[in-house]
């Protein structure tokens, strides 16, 4: 099929940036995106341009690395899906793919589509775990866990920080990031001690980052790859108060 | 270098060796550790968690990724589970069977006393990472639920959903992030480590490329602690993620490491297969397939008709047709061995006539298509996300792909290779799974070593070491400085034409052939040949754009290739030498009338160890194994 790519290039973060169409012809539709951007680069590369940089790693929709906007919709129109997984046969010939990196002030461009997630880090840092040292451990068994709360707090816990959530909130709000963190370990015994505690200071460092308020569109819970649920944002908000 | 090194086995019975061993490590004053400096190359499960540790502990520690954050390594991909010997009353499992399993899935090519350590250390990991709030599925009771996992015959296997590995790393990475906050861990990400600095054959820390200024940097330490998993990228397609790679420890190997078997590579049967030319990566789809798929093929060799129009007296069940008994479910080995002889025999299926089918037909009509979705959903959905063939009406189309390495730098019982002070954890290091791994196992073996066994190893170290200040502009940390920066401009300048890519695609392809599923001594001869000659078309005419000092992805990868370049000779040396079949390595000069492997414990029950030899050939070392507890069997499956 033939398909074209407009693709955000920004050398630095301080550099002005700008859209650059590129056209492909009889790509197969079944390569991924990404794979189609490494095609793409390879003939850039042998012309003497300066290839395309986007962050990717396991391209198995589980290490988070990639993502960007394509036509303006965080991981593309597929649901469930990081951007790895989406595939050409999703289009049709002819269509004209725009990509854009994530846009949020608590992301900064590095270049092209890659940004700065650092933010992310810096919240599980403010406290997204259990303050629990190597070998202090009881036994696994001691505190049940009911099965049907195991596996609501995996179901938060699957999140893999990707950033989609923020990059498609008109505030740019890390709340379904830090909501599903603080549901991952609020609903388990072993993160009550910490529950308050925690959810004020990743919520101060939330805020601290540059990350916007929930704005309640749910949007984030639209692209997210893993489905989480946004109610999980309500509930960090009733966790606040407590 | 002369041989190798007192590998430090425990003397006596095998088992409780570890607890007595611990028991007389020297000790560190807590007020000493503080001042000493400890760098992590890695944050994988290894990596994470013994930087959790160490700080905790009291030392400053350095963590060095690649990624962006610690969060992404590749351990997040591990899907099924992680075992532990945890006896219940009833299931009759016991620290022995799995220390058993382990040294038997293995085919004995492992050293008992670090199967038995892992053996005895797994329950308590399980604890470790249940207190840090990793939500392991559960029993409607509340205890923590188990799966049975391939070569096991007990249910020792936890596991969260098929996402084991991301719940396991996230512990350890929020455990790593704690003590970030508490000032104990000084975390690089984007940092690249290009080569280790030695100090009279004493490793004192790495020269790191920053991935986006393209600074080089120095970065010193009483200690160095390598958690960079394995090299399957060596072979281009494989199961790792795309930028998984070899280059620290192939360049601490190059300053002395000796590296151990080498061509332990293991190659996983059920993979979404390659559908062109440009395909990156290849997607593992577990194996439990197998249990309600038929593996088939076209009798008649060159047919391309659509599966669905070919007529089931012109199918080839061939795994039911060989193997009667174990049919469907022959172990990973065989079955991807005949996938590839038949393959190659020109009967393979798909685009490029690479690949078999796994057809549940008879099952759906059998059980219902919801009972397949019930047990498959997750995924047939990946299937066809990435297909984009429905497998509940055109059967699947699988092949083998490599997923994991064994083999790795040579360690001792403490976890330190042959350069003191530079110790190696988790799946860069050769440790307890010998020839071949078992499933759960890899993700045992990377926290066992990082929480629990090199922190007493490393502090032991540092106890028994005297204190040397070490600063960056020690001659020994300009000229590694110096060498890398000199390497970096060769790349760049080299004024070829053709992408690295390409370059790694073709020793993939080179390598597949020559040393993956099954070896013979023509081929791996041939095999060097082709390495050569692929690697002089490299340096003459590789192509790598930009500038050093700025984001590079090209020639990151290009580092990468250069290194897999010495690998991939070393891979095809280590099986040259060894003349028998064992686990994952099958040389089919040494297989029985009924094709199965021979292993030849008269003459190969040893770890071999290489030298780096400059431009010459590597040397081989052995170190022998001994079994005490455990006599060699022979595996069976007929």
């Amino acid at each position: 099929m033939n398909i074209t790519l407009r693709i955000w290039r920004q050398v630095a973060a301080h550099e002005t940036g700008l859209y650059e169409s590129h056209n492909l012809k009889n790509v197969s539709s079944d390569l991924s995106l990404l794979e189609v951007l490494d095609q793409l680069n390879e003939r850039l590369i042998s012309t003497g341009e300066r290839p395309i940089n986007f962050d990717h790693d396991c391209r198995e929709g589980i290490c988070g690395s990639c993502g960007f906007l394509v036509n303006g919709q965080a991981h593309g129109p597929r649901s469930a899906t990081s951007v790895c997984q989406l595939y050409l046969r999703e289009f049709s010939d002819g269509d004209v793919l725009t990509l854009d990196p994530w846009r949020a002030q608590a992301f900064p461009i590095i270049q092209d589509l890659m940004v700065d997630r650092g933010a992310f880090d810096r919240l599980i840092s403010a406290g997204g775990y259990c303050s629990t040292g190597t070998g202090q451990a009881p036994d696994g068994n001691a505190l049940p866990v009911g099965r049907d709360q195991a596996t609501s707090a995996f179901n938060t816990a699957t999140c893999i920080g990707c950033g989609a959530c923020v990059a498609s909130c008109r505030n740019a709000s890390a709340s379904l990031f830090v909501a599903a963190k603080l549901a991952h370990l609020g609903q388990l015994p072993q993160g009550q001690p910490e529950r308050a505690a925690r959810a004020n200071a990743m919520q101060n460092q939330m805020t601290a980052e540059g990350f916007g308020s929930c704005s309640s569109n749910l949007e984030c819970e639209a692209v997210c790859p893993q489905e989480i649920s946004a109610d999980w944002i309500s509930w960090m908000h009733r966790e606040r108060r407590s | 270098m002369s041989g190798l090194p007192d590998p430090r086995l425990p003397s006596g019975p095998i088992t409780d060796a570890w607890q007595r061993t611990k028991e007389e490590l020297p000790l560190i004053s807590p007020l000493r550790k503080s001042k000493i400096d400890v760098l992590v190359v890695g944050t994988g499960l290894a990596g994470a968690s013994a930087a959790a540790t160490l700080a905790q502990q009291g030392y400053r520690v350095t963590v060095l990724s690649f990624h962006d954050s610690p969060r992404r390594a590749h351990s997040v991909a591990a899907q099924g589970g992680i075992n532990a010997a945890r006896p219940v009353a009833v299931d009759g499992d016991s620290v022995s069977r799995l220390f058993a399993d382990t040294l038997k899935g293995g085919d004995f090519r492992a050293r008992e006393s670090g199967c038995q350590r892992l053996a005895e250390i797994s329950s308590s990991i399980i604890d470790q990472c249940v207190a840090q709030g990793v939500p392991f599925a559960r029993e409607y009771g509340g205890s923590l639920a188990t799966r049975s996992f391939g070569g096991a015959l007990v249910s020792r296997t936890f596991y969260a959903r098929g996402q084991t590995g991301q719940q396991l790393l996230y512990g350890a990475y929020q455990a790593l992030m704690r003590q970030v906050a508490l000032g104990r861990i000084k975390l690089l990400t984007r940092r690249d480590v290009l080569d280790l600095i030695t100090v009279d054959g004493v490793a004192r820390g790495v020269v790191a490329r920053h991935l986006i200024t393209g600074e080089l940097e120095v970065h010193t330490a009483r200690a160095v602690l390598l958690c960079t998993g394995g090299y399957s990228n060596v072979y281009f397609l494989s199961t790792n993620a795309l930028k998984s790679n070899a280059s620290a420890i192939w360049r601490a190997h190059r300053k002395g490491a000796l590296f151990a078997n080498p061509c332990f590579t293991q190659i996983h049967p059920t993979c979404i297969p390659s559908g062109d030319t440009f395909q990156s990566k290849l997607t593992l789809m577990s194996e439990s397939l197998r249990n309600d798929g038929r593996v088939w093929l076209p009798k008649q060799a060159g047919d391309r008709r659509p599966a669905d129009e070919i007529p089931e007296q012109e199918r080839d069940y061939f795994l039911e047709r060989m193997y009667p008994t174990y049919g469907n479910m022959t172990p990973r080995d065989v079955a991807s061995r005949r996938a590839r002889e038949l393959c190659n025999a020109g009967h393979g299926v798909g685009p490029d006539g690479r690949s078999v089918y796994l057809d549940l037909t008879d099952s759906i009509r059998e059980e219902g298509r919801g009972a397949i979705a019930a047990r498959y959903g997750n995924l047939m959905t990946m299937y066809e996300r990435i297909s984009g063939d429905d497998p509940y009406r055109k059967p699947m189309r699988i092949y083998p792909a490599p997923h994991y390495t064994m083999g790795g730098l040579w360690v001792d019982y403490h976890l330190m290779s042959s350069i003191p002070g530079l110790f190696v954890l988790g799946e860069a290091n050769y440790s307890e799974h010998g020839a071949n791994r078992l499933g759960a196992s890899a993700l045992m073996q990377g926290l066992a070593d990082g929480y629990f066994i090199a922190p007493s190893t490393v502090s032991a170290w540092l106890a028994g070491t005297p204190a040397m200040e070490i600063s960056p502009d020690d001659p020994a940390c300009r000229d590694a400085l110096e060498a890398t920066r000199m390497r970096i401009e060769n790349l760049l300048n080299n004024g070829g034409s053709t992408p690295v890519d390409a370059f790694h695609r073709e020793l993939g392809s080179i390598m597949i052939e020559r040393c993956g599923i099954s070896r013979n001594a023509g081929g791996i001869r041939e095999g060097l040949k082709q390495v050569a000659g692929l690697r002089e078309r490299f340096h003459n005419d590789l192509r790598v754009p930009g500038e050093p000092r700025e984001p590079n992805a090209e020639l990151e990868k290009a580092l990468r290739v250069e290194d897999f370049f010495g690998l991939a000779k070393l891979m095809l040396h280590d099986a040259l030498a060894r003349e028998e079949s064992c686990g994952a390595h099958f040389r089919e000069e040494h297989q029985s009338a009924e094709g199965e492997a021979q292993r030849d414990d008269a003459n190969f029950a040893h770890i071999a160890a290489w030298e780096h030899n400059g431009n010459g050939e590597p040397i081989r070392h052995t170190e022998p194994l001994r079994f005490t507890a455990l006599q060699p069997s022979t595996r069976s499956y007929r």
